[in-house]
């Protein structure tokens, strides 16, 4: 069975990264890391990788998903991707990271899902165990073997993207994009999906490139595109981008996210803990020991434990 | 269809015992019913177990990718509620040193551990890969609430079982282990009360990081809070409910007065709750989505108003106080009303978010079912054998008649 390829290979991954970040990334390195709300490294918004995904240019012919499947490795059944499923809607699972479906009946657009690669991830915030973690560079990546399969992670996430694997009894992992991370990115390869798509549907970039891009196309068709470029502020930032000729809650993007960084909505009341700790130990103790005194005679039946 | 109408039956009979053995009227029997129920729940659920831990949760669960959280988790957070009787029993005796409550302590204390102990087995089987468990103690990721949660678990359940270890070292005879314990009861028991407080309202701080999936109802900043009063009221409930039981059971004796102070103190807990929870629904303005859907609004009353409101009127009657079954009658809504918050929170104030895709399955019922009852069982043995309750001859036990 192929799984998740985390597994055996954190040190490559670790050299790699490193060799990367010399090129790459130097600056984020050297930074002097102010106090932050990520539970791991921060990342410098405007260098991180990033897709932006050109929804109008999409034919919806499924390429990038057999890319994915051939960059990971992955399992799930080939023929659920060819051109005749195209009717039949497709659900990402552990071993199906990301999925195009057409979305809305008189849209006829089709729309790729995976990973987002929150700048701020909220499932990299809520794993107990660091096993989801932010690169430097931005991808969140998965380590299958610190999981602990509480799937916090599935619950945290606002674009409901990890994925568990139901029916392993005893080693089931979390399935979610790497963004092809250890086996491309840091080689210096576009993401197994973007090399794939046939039509320019998907572009592979630095953030900020990809926004001006972005921007620069919606300006430059405002008759075509809306006014939004959805990843830009969405729950603080996404990696991932996208622009539409169709308001983007007709296709199925979620409305009503907050713009805020969801880790800080938790990190607000964790970070209070070990005052609280220190406020109600001194208290109890200053209380229990004057009481005691005040109450104590000799005649007073023994304390138990 | 049979797995529920099996559990069903099997809640039926119990169901049927407690009732009778709470009016003071034991049916024949009645211990060898009770013993053919939980049997047989338990060799089901060892068969549900076996598929859990060879062909995964996918078939022997409801929960999918789109409910990732079931029934466990709702269960799991109830059981963390309904042992808040130990560190509130521990705090009045040891830290208030209200003292009149000493001979209480003991099965309070027991019955938060044999609670920890749900959570912990409850933990066991709801994680995909618990022989991974170990790992937020060894791999810290400090801005995790469920790192603070994994923690508190662990620490809590030792504290709680040193608090409970002196009624067995007594049973064997290590009088000088006891009179140690006893030297540092204080340290331990404050230590135990400031892990209880993080963990009961760290387990409303897990919902603060989905504002946007959660019912407005419900999805609130002050979750910590309302997670920590509501605990403190049902501990209290807990206490009085189970102090009852135990005594009609297991033909202890009882201070009924002891009952009246708890309820009442309950009584005030539960108002300031629920005053809590309806000026912080106002403060948000989030009454118009009452009825949106209209049957979270009904569950919004029932967990409120029966569950909190209601009891804690009746708890401040002196004419209700005064009648020990009366008391544990309005206390055992305030049972049912925060284990419904608890699976509210975790489960039906998110189906408007998720769509209504989950129910639990049967056997996802009888796992929680078969380790309550297995606590249950724990617990009587525990009280037949170790000495939990103070002997019928000391001068604090008196009063409340025993029957059966
Ligand atoms: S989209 Fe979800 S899984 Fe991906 S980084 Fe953001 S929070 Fe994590
Ligand atoms: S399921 Fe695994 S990856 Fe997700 S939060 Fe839990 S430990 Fe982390």
């Amino acid at each position: 069975m192929v799984r998740v390829p985390a597994r055996g290979q954190e040190m490559t991954f670790e050299v790699s990264r490193r060799s990367l970040l010399k090129g790459m990334v130097g600056a984020v390195a050297a930074a002097g890391l102010p106090h932050s709300t990520r539970a791991e490294g921060p990342v410098v918004k405007s260098d991180v990788f990033s897709v932006l995904v050109d929804i109008p240019r999409c034919i919806g012919c499924r390429a990038c998903m057999r890319g994915c499947q051939r960059a990971n490795d992955l399992d799930a059944p080939q023929d659920l991707m060819d051109m005749e499923h195209l009717e039949s809607r497709l659900e990402p699972t552990h071993n199906l990271w990301t999925v195009v479906n057409r979305e809305g009946v008189e849209t006829r657009r089709h729309v790729k899902r995976q990973c987002m690669h929150c700048l701020e991830p909220a499932c990299v915030s809520v794993c107990p165990v660091a096993a989801l973690h932010q690169t430097e560079a931005g991808p969140v990546l998965y380590r299958e073997s610190r999981c602990i399969g509480c799937r916090y992670c599935m619950v945290a996430c606002p674009f409901d993207v990890p994925r568990f694997e139901w029916n392993n009894g005893l080693t089931p992992v979390i399935g979610k994009c790497q963004f092809c991370a250890s086996q491309r990115l840091f080689k210096g390869l576009p993401p197994g999906c973007v090399e794939a798509c046939p039509t320019g549907a998907l572009k592979f970039g630095r953030r900020d490139e990809m926004l001006f891009e972005a921007k620069a196309r919606v300006h430059a068709r405002p008759d075509v595109y809306v006014p939004h470029v959805f990843g830009e502020e969405e729950v603080g930032g996404t990696s991932w981008l996208y622009i539409s000729d169709v308001p983007f809650e007709k296709l199925g993007f979620k409305k009503n996210l907050p713009k805020r960084p969801l880790p800080s909505l938790t990190w607000d009341v964790v970070s209070w803990i070990p005052g609280i700790v220190a406020v109600l130990g001194s208290l109890f103790g200053l209380l229990a020991f004057n009481l005691s005194r005040k109450t104590h005679s000799p005649s007073a039946p023994k304390d138990e434990a | 269809m049979i797995g529920w109408l099996f559990l069903t039956a099997v809640a039926g009979v119990l169901g049927w015992l407690a009732v009778s053995y709470g009016l003071g009227r034991p049916p024949r029997h009645g211990l060898s019913w009770a013993a053919g129920a939980t049997g047989a729940l338990w060799a089901v659920t060892a068969v549900v177990l076996a598929i859990r831990f060879t062909r995964g949760m996918g078939v022997m669960t409801h929960m999918t990718d789109v409910n990732p959280w079931g029934i466990w988790v709702g269960f799991l957070q109830a059981g963390v509620a309904l042992s808040g009787g130990g560190f509130v029993m521990a705090a009045t005796v040891h830290i208030f040193h209200i003292k009149r409550f000493e001979p209480i302590l003991r099965p309070v204390v027991l019955l938060a551990f044999l609670g920890y102990v749900f959570v912990a087995l409850t933990l066991f089987i709801e994680v995909g890969r618990p022989y991974n468990l170990w790992h937020p103690l060894a791999m810290w990721q400090h801005h995790s609430i469920m790192f603070e949660v994994a923690w508190c678990v662990t620490l809590y359940l030792t504290v709680l079982a040193v608090e409970f270890s002196p009624a067995v070292l007594e049973r064997l005879g290590y009088g000088r282990a006891v009179e140690a314990l006893h030297r540092a009861a204080i340290p331990i028991v404050i230590l135990g009360v400031i892990l209880s407080t993080l963990h009961q309202s760290s387990m409303g701080t897990m919902f603060l990081i989905v504002p946007q999936k959660i019912h407005p109802l419900w999805s609130s900043t002050l979750l910590p809070v309302f997670f920590l009063v509501s605990s403190v009221a049902v501990g209290l409930c807990v206490t009085v409910v189970a102090s009852f039981y135990a005594a009609r059971i297991f033909g202890k004796t009882l201070d009924r007065w002891l009952l009246a102070d708890l309820a009442r103190a309950a009584s005030m807990v539960l108002f300031l709750y629920a005053a809590l929870r309806l000026v912080d629904v106002s403060a948000r303005n989030a009454w118009g989505r009452f009825t949106d859907p209209g049957w979270l609004g009904g569950v919004f009353l029932l967990e409120v108003g029966g569950g909190a409101l209601l009891p804690a009127f009746l708890l401040s009657r002196r004419a209700v106080r005064d009648r020990p079954r009366w008391t544990v009658a309005a206390c055992l809504p305030v049972l049912a009303g925060v284990v419904l918050n608890r699976l509210t929170v975790s489960w039906l104030a998110m189906v408007p978010y998720t769509g209504p895709g989950y129910f639990p399955h049967w056997m996802e019922v009888s796992v929680s079912f078969a380790l309550l009852t297995g606590v249950a069982v724990v617990f009587g043995v525990a009280v037949r054998t170790l000495p939990v309750y103070p002997a019928a001859d000391s001068p604090s036990a008196t009063i409340l008649p025993v029957r059966g």
